[in-house]
């Protein structure tokens, strides 16, 4: 702490310093003075609050929309169901509108326009996260389910299961492993993405990091401490779906 | 046990089954013969409704299968049916493949499934592999798990759509053989099958079927030995 001041004085006042003092002062302004580590802390609990929403939210919202999309294309001619056909409709509508904007603007028009009057950004924003990744997760997954031998179906529906159970029990969790790859890859995009919620003023981990960076005028370590973080964030993400997919794996064993 | 009154079939535009009607008495072997493409596997998938046929009557165990008010999840619990590629399911072993349906659709607790599963996996002489997955099996195990699969549901009848069409030859034997047990057994049984061995050895009646329509019926002997038709013959001729 003294040594801190000391060396912050010697640099404010155009003295000579060592690069190791001088990284000393500003890794210290950066991440150790008034407890700035507890702000960077407070932005990861934010950041992975709203990418455990937004993923929550946007597996729901993909399987939902996926499943109607497969079980409408799959309809025998001759058989066409009208809700799934409406349903249908607005589903395409929702994709190509949401995978047809930037994601900027998107949270902009959620921010400042849809919910104006609201004072809670990081709900706004987990929210069109939410929204935006259910698109995508929706083309994710219908392709999984696409890629299921129609024989699959046939058989269990032959032993008297019926849809829902069917799609549960054989279909989904045989897509889950073709399209676990990626549906990681819309995950990590996902969590990065968060730090996007900023600009409506969702107070997540880049948000303190430019918060700080107004305090000390100084950029360089807040926002190299944040991409490291990020990266590590993300490491810890992809080891998790690694265990994850080789424990699906065990079916494929000869 | 099976009625079945003017079936037709159209896949947009083109007639791939025309005013078909058969009878399958409890405890008959009906074999289906004919050239690809003649609408034999159709009609087997029409019996269960994987296909919807265009028009005509189904009834079995006398409830109308094609009545829109029929629970038909209900209905195929009574109708095991089993497939050329064998369709089990490749994300869960074998005894999962054998309990999913009894659980699922209530008809037994996991315990009985189970025990039940046991047994008739016993009985094809495959009890060793209730924890393996099915792509550690080769074709004639996997479809003989296949067949118990169905089995487990305890159907009144069994539809073989080409059960050993795609096996290794060497493998074909043992699953004609589970089919044969079932037979004697006095299963109800529909068979679609290239094997004209099997509908000589095991059937009650062999209809064959070319262009969508029954061309001729009759007994193994009647089918096989004094064959009617011009068609029949050049068929027999080429695959005997």
């Amino acid at each position: 702490m003294e040594q801190y001041t000391a060396w912050k004085a010697l640099i404010t006042s155009g003295g000579a310093v060592t690069e190791w003092q001088r990284f000393y002062v500003y890794f210290y302004q950066a991440f150790i003075e008034k407890d700035r580590w507890q702000q960077y802390l407070k932005g990861v609990g934010t950041t992975l609050y709203v990418t455990a929403f937004a993923l929550l939210l946007g597996v729901i919202l993909g399987v939902i929309v996926a499943v109607v999309r497969t079980a409408h294309d799959q309809q025998r001619p001759g058989h066409r169901n009208p809700i799934l056909g409406i349903l249908n409709f607005i589903f395409k509508i929702y994709v190509t509108v949401i995978r047809g904007t930037p994601m900027m603007v998107q949270l902009l028009i959620m921010g400042f326009v849809i919910f104006a009057s609201s004072k809670n950004f990081v709900m706004v924003g987990a929210l069109t996260l939410g929204i935006n990744s259910g698109a995508y997760q929706a083309e994710i997954i219908r392709g999984g389910l696409m890629s299921v031998d129609a024989g699959q179906m046939e058989a269990s529906r032959s032993l008297g299961i019926n849809y829902f159970d069917t799609m549960r029990f054989v279909i989904i969790s045989q897509a889950i492993k073709a399209i676990l790859p990626a549906l990681g890859n819309e995950f990590i995009v996902l969590l990065k993405d968060t730090s996007l919620i900023s600009v409506i003023g969702g107070k997540e981990l880049l948000y303190a990091a430019r918060a700080i960076v107004s305090r000390t005028y100084e950029a360089m370590y807040p926002f190299l401490g944040t991409a490291v973080i990020y990266l590590v964030l993300v490491m810890i993400f992809t080891w998790l779906l690694g265990i994850f997919e080789r424990r699906l794996r065990t079916s494929d064993r000869r | 046990m099976i009625d079945v009154k003017h079936l037709s079939k159209n896949f947009e535009g083109l007639e791939v089954l025309h005013d078909v009607s058969l009878h399958v008495n409890k405890g008959e072997c009906v074999v289906f013969i004919g050239p690809s493409g003649s609408g034999k596997s159709t009609f087997l998938r029409c019996l269960n409704l994987l296909e919807i046929p265009s028009s005509g009557e189904i009834t079995f165990d006398g409830v109308s299968m094609t009545d829109p008010k029929t629970d038909i999840n209900k209905m195929r619990q009574k109708m095991g049916m089993v497939f050329q590629h064998f369709n089990l399911f490749p994300n869960m072993t074998i005894l999962k493949n054998l309990t999913l349906a009894p659980i699922r659709t209530k008809q037994a607790t996991k315990e009985q499934a189970e025990k039940k599963a046991m047994d008739l996996l016993k009985r094809v002489g495959l009890q060793d592999k209730a924890n393996s997955y099915p792509a550690q099996l080769s074709g004639g195990q996997k479809q003989r798990v296949a067949i118990v699969r169905a089995l487990c549901m305890e159907p009144d009848v069994m539809l073989f759509d080409e059960p050993t069409s795609a096996l290794d030859p060497e493998m074909v034997g043992e699953v004609l053989d589970v089919m044969k047990q079932l037979a004697a057994e006095g299963m109800t049984m529909v068979v679609v099958t290239h094997e004209m061995g099997f509908a000589r050895e095991v059937s009650n009646r062999v209809l064959f079927l070319d262009g969508g329509t029954i061309q001729e019926e009759g007994t193994p002997d009647q089918i096989f030995a004094h064959p009617q038709t011009e068609r029949l013959r050049s068929f027999l001729a080429k695959v005997l």
